[in-house]
């Protein structure tokens, strides 16, 4: 045997000619948009636009760890945009705090005497919680006074949750249809909770003002927009990167064989259980990290953003974009939720039928609907598989022989790649 | 030799139907062991029951020097523990490369950290171009797997068990959809592990039973009819009743 015929230890960017092309691609776009933006650059395109695309990359991160859940290890996981705004929470209450903070010492400082802790305390309280009729700081918010304690929780909320839920549902061998309706279950359960006004987050007033960051408001939105759409870009990049390696080696053979089947590889002595665990917890690490850069551009949160529907339509970008690729999930992410607020922003003009006239804006989803119905049954490669057109019409064809020596090899057509 | 696997007593019904009906069972370590029986005797349940994938209603599975009970572990704590087994049907990852199967077949740290954190060694690249060569699939060393003939994959999930150089090796029905020559060359594979562990193979062909030229027993509805040599247990009349029917 010679080692010539073994694989060299190559650089991941090599072997992954994808992640290269990926980063190009994002570090490309990013200096684009920043030269086209009002904040850094000719102001062709508008700030709300920028917030728009920034958003868009924390929805291409979510969807990132998607397909690293779904789409490698097979969990249909129908809850993680819960992470996704536990994230959005976590930040979004430290944001409410410090700005409400600086309002009341402004008010207060017109007084003859210098305000006690309580004074502010219960003034900042009573300015966040007077619409849902309360003015003492509930529990969960202990921590809304330190930047550096509520951006833990991003990351140790949407974590700790899918932890605990992970070992429950995965050490009771709860697989397929049945965890994906359990996690639906955990999403509307926690919905409703949010939605309730002693739930201590505000109910469904949810927190807002988000987009104005505390000491930054000599800073305009337009700035403050390309610095939220770099850190975006920054940390879809670095997912992206976490990601390709995570899928790239061994820990990649091992979740997509659990993926395939998961019997088999506890027959190998792997414990499915904790690589299942592992995933799940990483990915809604990734999620509510997602959303807690998303939200401070998006201004606001409410529970509705938790409702199960959402984390549903986080399946149907990745299937449309291509599950089991990296990129796959990026595209579909970006696509579907640029298109989907192209028509739900009234934009896309009407359709008169002359007995009907088709309104984009309610018409959106069947749309989507079908989209995602047709891409299942005829095109189960979703978008991404455009690129294994585009790349195999390089290799040789082989007229759909065999592949393997003898009978009852995978055809040409029936092998993937 | 001393003894690796004991099973006494051991019972499983599903939906009241007994598939292995107080079933006792010993293999010494090193020790090859051909199991034979028609359809539906309870020889994959057997398999089951011993890596822990069926639980018994009653009966006892111990393994090892420190005697351990396997029907408290579960499915991977079995396979690290050291018992390998080949599925009837073959069972590799399609979706990956000849390399990869073997690569997590190696006998490394299972846990996800590990694994995580896992580069392969040039001496680990060495083993599994080693066993590839040693199953026939060195030419094949980076296709898909689903694209290899049945034969190969029953192969492949051979070089799968010898990578877990488990003690305990299950392998059942390990020549399904082979070419006699490929059978030669499997019944040869068996015989050089068997001597430096246990093997326990299932197989419906006598001729695959005779070369492989160890003790058989004989299941039968689910508990063992009997024990020995080839020729002795195909002398037995109740064998020969239960294989060529009354
Ligand atoms: N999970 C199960 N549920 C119900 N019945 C089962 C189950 N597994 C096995 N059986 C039954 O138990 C009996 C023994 O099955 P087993 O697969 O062990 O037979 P076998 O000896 O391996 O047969 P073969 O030679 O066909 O592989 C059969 O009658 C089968 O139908
Ligand atoms: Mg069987």
């Amino acid at each position: 045997m010679t080692d010539a015929a073994l694989p060299r230890r190559q650089p991941i960017a090599l072997r992954f000619p994808s992640v290269m092309i990926f980063l190009a691609i994002l570090a490309l776009f990013t200096v684009g948009v920043t030269i086209l933006s009002e904040g850094f650059g000719i102001g062709v395109i508008s700030t709300s636009f920028i917030k728009t695309l920034g958003k868009t990359l924390c929805l291409c991160l979510v969807a990132l760890a998607m397909d690293l859940v779904w789409g490698y290890c097979g969990i249909l996981s129908l809850g993680h945009m819960a992470f996704f705004g536990l994230g959005g929470y976590a930040i979004g209450m430290w944001l409410m705090y410090a700005r409400t903070e600086i309002i009341v010492l402004e008010s207060l400082s017109a007084a003859p005497l210098p305000p006690t802790p309580t004074e502010v305390s219960d003034g900042i309280a009573s300015q966040i919680f007077g619409v849902v009729g309360a003015s003492e700081f509930p529990p969960v918010w202990a921590f809304a006074h330190s930047l550096p304690l509520q951006l833990l929780a991003v990351v140790l909320v949407p974590g700790l949750l899918a932890l605990v839920f992970g070992w429950l549902a995965f050490r009771s061998r709860v697989t397929g249809v049945y965890l994906s309706i359990l996690t639906q279950a955990m999403t509307l359960a926690l919905s409703l909770h949010l939605f309730q006004n002693d739930s201590g987050l505000r109910g469904n007033n949810g927190l807002s003002g988000l987009q104005n960051i505390p000491g930054l408001s000599d800073t305009p939105q337009s700035t403050v927009s390309i610095w939220f759409f770099w850190a975006s870009a920054v940390a879809l990049g670095l997912g992206y990167l976490l990601c390709a390696w995570v899928v790239s080696g061994k820990f990649g053979s091992v979740i997509r064989a659990i993926r395939d089947d998961e019997a088999r590889v506890r027959f190998l002595g792997y414990p499915v259980e904790a690589f299942k665990l592992a995933i799940f917890t990483l990915t809604a690490v990734i999620a509510g990290i997602a959303g807690a850069l998303y939200y401070p551009q998006a201004g606001i949160i409410n529970p509705a953003e938790i409702a199960p529907i959402a984390s549903i339509y986080l399946a149907v970008w990745v299937a449309i974009g291509g599950r089991g690729r990296l990129y796959g999930a990026v595209i579909g992410a970006a696509f579907v939720s640029l298109v989907s607020t192209w028509f739900t922003g009234g934009q896309a003009p009407d359709i008169n039928l002359g007995f009907y006239t088709i309104n984009w804006v309610d018409w959106w989803t069947v749309l989507l609907g079908v989209s995602f119905v047709c891409v299942t049954l005829f095109a189960p490669k979703g978008i991404g598989g455009l690129v294994d057109i585009l790349i195999d019409r390089k290799s040789p064809s082989r007229h759909g022989a065999d592949l393997g020596p003898d009978q009852g090899a995978l055809r040409e057509q029936e092998a993937e790649k | 030799m001393s003894t690796l696997l004991e099973v006494s007593g051991v019972s499983v019904s599903f939906d009241g139907f007994k598939a292995i009906n107080n079933l006792s069972f010993q293999i010494a370590e090193r020790e090859l062991r051909a199991v034979i029986g028609p359809n539906g005797a309870g020889k994959t349940t057997f398999m089951d029951i011993i890596t822990g994938k069926t639980k018994p209603d009653e009966g006892r599975v111990i393994y090892g020097e420190k005697s351990v009970s396997l029907l408290k572990m579960s499915e991977s704590k079995i396979a690290q523990a050291g018992v390998g087994r080949k599925f009837q049907r073959p069972t590799v990852f399609e979706d990956q490369s000849v390399f990869d199967n073997l690569m997590m077949a190696l006998k490394k740290t299972r846990s996800p950290l590990a694994v995580l954190f896992f580069k392969p060694a040039s001496e680990d690249n060495d083993k599994v171009a080693a066993l590839a060569e040693q199953i026939g699939l060195s030419a094949a060393l980076y296709r898909k797997s689903g694209e290899l003939s049945h034969g190969q994959k029953q192969w492949l999930e051979i070089g799968m068990l010898l990578a877990q150089d488990p003690r305990l090796l299950l392998v059942d029905e390990p020549a399904a959809g082979m070419t006699p020559s490929e059978r030669e060359h499997t019944t040869d594979i068996l015989r050089e592990a068997a001597k430096t562990r246990a093997v326990v193979v299932v197989e419906h062909d006598m001729e695959f039973v005779r070369r492989l030229n160890c003790k058989v027993t004989v299941l039968h509805e689910g508990s063992v009819l009997a024990e020995g040599s080839l020729d002795h247990v195909t002398k037995n009349q109740q064998v020969i009743e239960v294989y060529l029917g009354r």
